[in-house]
Formats: C-alpha cells, sequence, structure tokens
C-alpha cells in the first residue's frame, strides 16, 4: 500500500512535468494516440508469447512508437492536418488491438483477463518489484528531462532560434514523443491507458493557469500530478469500491477547475504574458 | 452454413452508419476538428450510465438523449474552456473527454452490482447482435430495431448537409466572410456538433464508442487524398467507407474475430494503400481543398 502511493506519486509528479513540456510544445493529444495504441503492442507481445508484464509493455512501448511515425509520415507526406493524423491513427490502432484482442479470446487457450485490465489499470494490484521498476524509470526519465532543461525550453518557445544556434530540434522533438510514449506506457498498469492521458494533459493545463513562469509552471504540473495521484491512491483504498484511475482524473479535474476559478474570477484577465 | 438474412442486415446496418459517419466526418476533418469526434464519443459515456440508472431499462431512447445531452455538454465545455487566452485548444479537449469518461467508468463501477450495463458492450459496442433486437409493435415485426435508428439519423444527416450545405461550406472554408456575409457562424457550430453527436450516439450501440471514430475520420481521409472537389471528396468518403464495411465484415468472418475492430483496420488498410497508390511525395504540392482555406 505504501510502496503503491510513492509509486504512483512518483509517476503522477513525472507525468507532470513532462505533460508541461507537451502541451507548450502542443503535442498533448499525442498521448491520447498513444494510450490507444498500445492495445495492439500488448496484443502482439502476447500472441508471441508470454504474460510477464515487462514483455507486454515493451510491445505497447513499440507500437507507440510506430504509431508516432505514421502520425508524422501522414502530417508531413500528405495534405491531412495533425488532428487528422492523430485521430486516424489512434482508431486504427486501437481496432487492430480489438482484432487481436478478440483473436486471442477465441483462437487460444481462452485467456483473457488481464489484458483488458491495461485500459482502467489497478493500482493495488502492483507488485512491490514492479514499483520499483516504475519509480526507476519515472526517476530515469525526470534525469533526462532536467539535463535537457533548457534545450526542451527553448525548443517549446522559440524553435527558429533554437535550429539557428545549432540544436539538433528534430531529434529533441522524437525524444520527447519517445519520453511521452515512455510515460504512457509505463501508466498503463496503474492509471490505465485512457486516463494517462489525463494526468498528462490535466495537471499542466492547470499550472498553465496558475503562473506565466515556465520552472513555476513545471513545479506546479509537478505537484498537482502528485496530489490527483496520491487523492487516487488514498482514496480508492479508503472506500473499497472506487477505481484508481478515474479518481485520480477527477482530482486532477477538479485541481484544474480550482485553477481555472482563481484564474479568471479572482485575478484580472489581461494582466500576465505569455510565460 | 452462413445466414444470409442476418448478414445482410449486420451489413446494412454497418454501411447506413458508415453513410451517415462520412457525411458528417468529412466537415469535421475540413474544420480541423477530427480529435472533437474522438472527444465526443468518449463523453457521452455518463450520460449513457446517467440515463440508465434514472430510468433502469435499457431502452433506446433515453439512452440516446442521455448520451446527446452528455455529448453536447462536452463540446459546449470544449468551446468554453479554449475561448480563454491561457487554455489552448488541444488541452481544452484532452482535459474535458477524460474527466467526463472518468466520470462514466467510476459511475459504472459504483453501480456495477445493482445495474447490468455492460461497460465492455458501450466501449466496443457488438454489430453482430443487430439482427436480432428486433422492433416489435404489436403483432408486426417491423425489423431490427438498429437499422431504424440509423436510417432515422443517416435521413437527418442528410438533410443537415444537403439543406445547408452552402453556409457549411462558407463557414467552414471562409469563416471571415461568412460572418460578413450573415451565415451565424457560431449557431453553425453548434449545429454540427448536435449532428455529430447524434451520429455517434446512434452509431456507439452498433460499433461502440472508440471505433466510432473511425469511421468519421477514415473515410473522408481517404477521400481526402485522392479528391480536389468537395463533392467528389463527400462521395468517395462514402465509398470507402461501404467499401471498409464490406471488407471488414469478410475478414473478420473468415478470422473469427472482432466485426468492428476489423472494420476499422479495414479502413486503415484502405487509407494506407490510397497512400501508397497517389505516392507519398505527391501530396503535398498539389491544388489542394485545404490550400483554399484561410490559415488561422
Amino acid at each position: 500500500m505504501f510502496l503503491v502511493l510513492v509509486g504512483l506519486t512518483l509517476l503522477g509528479a513525472t507525468s507532470g512535468v513532462l505533460g508541461a513540456f507537451a502541451l507548450l510544445r502542443r503535442k498533448a493529444l499525442l498521448s491520447d494516440t498513444f494510450a490507444h495504441a498500445t492495445l495492439p503492442g500488448v496484443c502482439l507481445a502476447y500472441l508471441l508469447g508470454g504474460k510477464q508484464m515487462g514483455w507486454l509493455l515493451a510491445g505497447a512501448f513499440i507500437s507507440s512508437l510506430l504509431s508516432v511515425g505514421w502520425v508524422s509520415v501522414i502530417t508531413h507526406r500528405t495534405r491531412l492536418k495533425e488532428d487528422a493524423a492523430l485521430a486516424l491513427t489512434l482508431s486504427v490502432f486501437f481496432g487492430f488491438g480489438m482484432v487481436l484482442l478478440t483473436g486471442i479470446q477465441r483462437w487460444g487457450d481462452g485467456y483473457q483477463s488481464g489484458l483488458d485490465r491495461f485500459l482502467f489499470g489497478q493500482a493495488a494490484a502492483l507488485l512491490p518489484h514492479e514499483v520499483g521498476y516504475l519509480a526507476t524509470a519515472c526517476l530515469l526519465i525526470l534525469l533526462v528531462v532536467g539535463a535537457l532543461f533548457k534545450e526542451f525550453t527553448l525548443m517549446c518557445f522559440d524553435r527558429d532560434y533554437a535550429l539557428a544556434i545549432g540544436l539538433p530540434v528534430r531529434w529533441l522533438d522524437a525524444l520527447l514523443m519517445g519520453l511521452i510514449a515512455l510515460m504512457v506506457v509505463l501508466g498503463l498498469q496503474s492509471a490505465g491507458a485512457l486516463l494517462m492521458v489525463a494526468l498528462m494533459i490535466t495537471p499542466a493545463a492547470a499550472a498553465r493557469l496558475c503562473t506565466h513562469r515556465l520552472s513555476l509552471m513545471i513545479w506546479l504540473a509537478a505537484l498537482f500530478g502528485m496530489l490527483s495521484a496520491a487523492g487516487g491512491v488514498l482514496m480508492s483504498a479508503l472506500y473499497g469500491r472506487l477505481p484508481t484511475g478515474p479518481v485520480m482524473v477527477l482530482i486532477a479535474s477538479a485541481l484544474f477547475a480550482v485553477a481555472f476559478l482563481f484564474r479568471y474570477t479572482v485575478r484580472g484577465e489581461r494582466r500576465w504574458q505569455r510565460p | 452454413m452462413i445466414d444470409w438474412q442476418s448478414t445482410l442486415w449486420v451489413l446494412l446496418a454497418g454501411g447506413l452508419m458508415a453513410t451517415s459517419c462520412a457525411l458528417i466526418g468529412c466537415w469535421l476533418l475540413l474544420r480541423r476538428m477530427a480529435l472533437l469526434g474522438d472527444a465526443i464519443s468518449h463523453a457521452v459515456l455518463p450520460g449513457i450510465v446517467l440515463a440508465f440508472w434514472l430510468t433502469g431499462s435499457r431502452a433506446t431512447l433515453p439512452m440516446l438523449l442521455g448520451a446527446g445531452v452528455a455529448g453536447l455538454l462536452s463540446t459546449s465545455i470544449i468551446q468554453w474552456l479554449s475561448q480563454r487566452r491561457f487554455v489552448q485548444s488541444d488541452a481544452a479537449i484532452g482535459i474535458t473527454f477524460t474527466a467526463l469518461f472518468a466520470l462514466g467508468v467510476l459511475l459504472i463501477s459504483r453501480y456495477s452490482g445493482q445495474v447490468d450495463l455492460d461497460l465492455d458492450c458501450v466501449l466496443y459496442g457488438e454489430i453482430a447482435y443487430v439482427p436480432w433486437d428486433l422492433w416489435i409493435i404489436g403483432d408486426t415485426v417491423l425489423g431490427p430495431r438498429a437499422i431504424w435508428t440509423l436510417s432515422g439519423v443517416l435521413l437527418i444527416t442528410i438533410l443537415f448537409t444537403t439543406g445547408l450545405y452552402k453556409e457549411l461550406l462558407v463557414s467552414t472554408f471562409d469563416p471571415v466572410y461568412a460572418q460578413a456575409a450573415g451565415i451565424p457562424t457560431r449557431a453553425m457550430y453548434h449545429l454540427l456538433m448536435a449532428v455529430v453527436a447524434l451520429v455517434v450516439v446512434a452509431s456507439f450501440e452498433v460499433v461502440g464508442a472508440i471505433l466510432v471514430l473511425a469511421f468519421l475520420v477514415v473515410p473522408p481521409a481517404t477521400a481526402l487524398l485522392i479528391s480536389r472537389r468537395l463533392p467528389m471528396m463527400i462521395l468517395m468518403s462514402v465509398v470507402f467507407g461501404w467499401l471498409a464495411v464490406l471488407l471488414g465484415y469478410i475478414a473478420a468472418h473468415l478470422l473469427n474475430v472482432s466485426i468492428t475492430g476489423s472494420m476499422a483496420t479495414a479502413s486503415g488498410i484502405l487509407f494506407a494503400l490510397t497512400l501508397l497508390a497517389t505516392g507519398l511525395r505527391a501530396g503535398k504540392g498539389r491544388p489542394a481543398i485545404s490550400a483554399q482555406r484561410i490559415e488561422r
């Protein structure tokens, strides 16, 4: 219980930080595509052998990377815009995932439980060593973001300048997307795919309402993420049958609502500039 | 042994659904609002659960009403949030639909002991049951209920997109001119959203909440790759929608897998083939439907 609380709090903080960059880079809804695109990866990994969690999550990660590759092919090579590319990719990947999921249920040994759990997550079912992996991965992500803080900031706010001074902007972009995909995959088991989207977007958007300074915004996003994750774990522990993922999302949304009210009623609309 | 009659009903249900989705999806795509379809299809969940909870039955009408109200509520919230300077429009979409979806999941799991509403059924739908859910008045059997619902929705969609074609066209491609010409662009937005919500709600019973998106977005996107004029694009997207339904059904039958998932996959494969056939590089410089639009 305590371990789960620690692990998920760290998960919330990391997704808040990463979500802040995703939001500023206008890639927030990419996490939605990743969340749906993990399904075929999980199913394929299962079909190719093994119910081991690490193997399944690796499958999820690879299919998320494929989905973002597909999105970038569509946006760069056709007239379709990014929203269409995202929606197209997520629905087709998810549909293929459903084909595989029903295939697993009907072709094989009838095993099905556990795979659809990835959609909504089950924090209480985390094992101690899984929390260990989760925490390590989160710390690694935070480390990478910390090390490249200046580069990411520049890339989000002044892409042309970043290009001019010779930063490898395309690689940084790809790295950011890879980290977002990793984040969604890490949250699959505990928060569930569909609700990781909220943990990426909502705390960051709430933080954006509270401040115009980037460093403060990132700390606040981390704080909001932690609060929602911890609140979700505690509430679902206290009131038996509440599922963790949805409670986390609703707490994050409530935080956003408070920030929104604070921003648009307590403070004047026009006083602040962009961060 | 194939039961031809029920096969035909399933294909007809899929085709009607694909037609409505294609007709309305073209406009969503051109207005760059494809992800709003995704948002609506998730956000209807709490509406369905509440309607079910209040009436205690799985009657179609209250559920459609509940879902429709939730769908419209979500688009209004998104619109309202994204007008604010410090809320990006993509963030507004993400926040709104995840919150509503989470609420729906929470309600289902909270009352799952008392109500018999299957999350899987709402999310994935089951097109194979269409022939068995008959609409019976007195002693007359009027055929599958879903066919009637889907036909009604298709009729409304056709009336909307043909009756208001000019208004839609102008407010999509040139909103500034539309306002100057006295077309109520905001009302058009809300009307369009209402029709999208209607289509999504009528379809989710058949294909499930998530895969409605595949039919809203993929056939119009495929059509956009090969057509230069809007009427052609709309026609082609209906054709691609029907093709996806047919091919998906055959594949699902052969492989014994989810019919709706296989239809969505088929539409994706059709898109990929079209993309390969038109050439990966050819799309960039051609005179495009999207090029006539005003960049925001």
